[in-house]
């Protein structure tokens, strides 16, 4: 198979496990103004869940197909249980400060979520790897590539749809717009303002946990694996621009293909490509590819 | 303020004979906080602008191994040369990288200082033929004005080195505090538009602050890599830039000394957290950073600052 296919497939499904691991983060970005550095960590808290549901399940002995129903409900659990924790607990404390100290707040929940997991799972490693084993393999023009690979592909294909058409579509959605669109017009409209951010943010969380759900069964689940996630998905949503779901797409392309090159071209480079891309972006538009139109205060 | 500009001298005093009289570890933990408090000064004056930086890895990571290199390459073991070497690669590091970034504000520009920083972090793990990659350089004990240190009393020579540095940034940042462009500081983090407005050279201001900011971090990142002796590619790691802001924000931006007494307290509660949680120390860190956050705007200095005031109005 010509390089540029396999490029191009390898950036492809690479891209989407960017999309999945970024796209809450835009999504709440785009809503509640915050940056959340925890993002990471609500990501490796999916991982892990979906590892301990997936362990217990398969241990269960039970229809092994199941496994792969049991990492979208991962996502769910964490969404649920993390996203109006969080959300209630300490951003609503903050929405009114500075974005930097609403940041920093972020940063400081990471660092507690960092400790938690390791106090909850312990230091050592967990290998969900039957989802991914269960699969396969296929032989694309003499490649071999996991089929696992390409569910990733139509999971991050059919999460961006289904966001896509939530947000633009539904009635919570449109509710959501407004108030992306103006806050305080919003509440009085009658918008409960507080309602659309939680619900926001359990959303944002569960997409975080998504990611990490489906990455769970790719690798061994150690601590650690939040740190990395945090300043790729930055990366991807600063690229599209913040807030912005088509951009975060695009970023995630972007990234996606430049890596999938430089590792066959330039293996070298492979360790760059990200904060290459993001730099190269943000020197031609400083706001991203598709900025959300914002209002100069003098 | 006449008690104010006793303050300084004295506290160095102090600090000074407290080298002598503390116990070796403690003096050590010392001389890494204030080695680390010159960065946090480096970011409290980009905080002063209304920046967060969650790069100055790069500065503290690129000045060790700046000295790093000039140890393993051309054998020199002066501290003086040294820490000077690891302020020039700072602060031309800085001066690159701020023709960029001083052109972005807000989260643009944390990403932004982050993702150089995270390029460099590449770098040294990727080169590994000069680097070491994840390994590291070993820093051996350096010589101070030509004077040979007996390994033995390095930790000392070298707190001697980071006290003398700590009054020379000190005064340089004062200095620049309470000049024309130092005061344009809090404006720009203000009102910027308000200031360019105004005639205010605002996209100077930031610049020289950048500059300035990174000389600090090189110093403080020469003066981690003596103490420690040894240097690794995590200098540049994102969470480490993440710690100086954390400690900025802990201080708070009130005052020069904030930055340093921000990192004596921190280093001591993180050298305690770790010896008796050492598997939830960051998790006593964040909790006490988001306690910092809702309870305490304005750093650890603000209640005290305020307490002053209302006894002296």
């Amino acid at each position: 198979m010509a390089t540029v296919t396999i490029i191009a497939l390898d950036g492809l499904i690479f891209a989407s496990w960017l999309f999945l691991v970024s796209a809450g983060l835009t999504l709440v970005y785009g809503v509640l103004r915050v940056l959340n550095i925890a993002h990471g960590s609500l990501y490796a808290l999916g991982a892990y869940t979906a590892a301990t549901l997936v362990i217990a399940y398969s241990h269960r002995g039970l229809w092994p197909p199941g496994t792969l129903a049991v990492l979208p409900l991962a996502a769910v659990v964490v969404g649920a249980a993390v996203g109006p924790l969080v959300e209630r607990g300490i951003l609503q404390r903050i929405y009114a400060r500075e974005q930097i100290l609403q940041l920093l707040a972020t940063f400081a929940l990471f660092l507690i979520l960092e400790d938690a997991v390791k106090l909850i799972w312990g230091p050592s490693p967990y290998y969900a790897y039957r989802p991914y084993a269960l699969l396969g393999q296929v032989r694309l023009g003499g490649v071999v590539y996991p089929v696992y690979s390409f569910l990733l592909v139509l999971v991050a294909l059919s999460a961006g749809a289904l966001l896509w058409l939530f947000v633009t579509r539904s009635r919570f959605g449109r509710l959501v717009q407004a108030v992306i669109h103006d806050p305080e017009i919003s509440t009085t409209l009658g918008i409960n303002l507080s309602r659309v951010y939680v619900l926001t943010f359990s959303l944002g969380a569960a997409l975080a946990a998504l990611g990490g759900a489906f990455t769970a069964p790719m690798i061994s689940v150690v601590p650690g694996i939040a740190v990395e996630v945090i300043v790729v998905a930055f990366a991807v949503v600063v690229i599209g621009g913040l807030g912005s779901l088509p951009g975060a797409a695009v970023g995630a392309l972007l990234i996606g293909l430049v890596r999938a090159a430089a590792i066959h071209l330039v293996p070298v480079l492979e360790l760059f490509t990200i904060y290459v891309v993001m730099a190269v972006v943000l020197l031609a538009r400083p706001h991203g590819l598709f900025p959300p139109p914002e209002v100069r205060r003098i | 303020m006449t008690a104010g500009r006793w303050a300084g001298p004295l506290a160095f005093l102090v600090l000074a004979l407290l080298g002598r009289t503390l116990p070796g570890w403690l003096v050590f933990v010392l001389t890494l906080a204030l080695a680390k408090g010159l960065v946090v000064m480096g970011v409290m004056l980009l905080m002063r602008v209304g920046l967060v930086s969650f790069g100055h890895g790069l500065f503290f990571a690129g000045a060790a191994y700046a000295a790093g290199f000039a140890m393993k390459l051309w054998g020199m073991r002066e501290a003086a040369l040294l820490v000077a070497i690891g302020v020039l690669a700072a602060v031309v590091l800085g001066g690159v990288s701020g023709l960029l970034a001083a052109r972005y504000r807000e989260i643009f520009f944390a990403m932004l200082t982050l993702a150089f920083s995270m390029v460099l972090y590449g770098v040294l793990i990727k080169a590994y033929a000069v680097t070491g990659g994840s390994d590291g350089l070993r820093v051996p004990v350096p010589t101070i004005l030509g004077l040979q240190v007996r390994p033995e009393q390095g930790r000392l020579a070298v707190y001697y080195v980071t006290l003398l540095s700590v009054a020379v940034a000190v005064a340089v940042v004062l200095r620049y505090w309470n000049a024309p462009l130092g005061y344009l500081m809090q404006a720009i983090r203000d009102n910027e538009v308000r200031v360019a407005y105004l005639g205010g050279p605002v996209s100077r201001a930031v610049y020289f602050t950048y500059v300035l900011s990174s000389a600090l971090g090189g110093l403080g990142g020469v003066l981690v890599a003596l103490s420690v002796g040894h240097i690794d590619p995590n200098l540049a790691y994102w969470t480490t830039s993440g710690e100086f802001v954390f400690v900025a924000l802990l201080g708070g931006t009130g005052g020069v000394h904030a930055p340093l007494a921000g990192a004596v307290v921190y280093e001591l509660l993180k050298s305690y957290a770790f010896k008796y949680t050492p598997y939830a120390w960051q998790l006593l860190m964040g909790t006490a950073m988001l306690a910092v956050i809702l309870l305490l705007p304005g750093g650890l200095w603000a209640p005290l600052q305020r307490a002053v005031r209302r006894q002296h109005p």
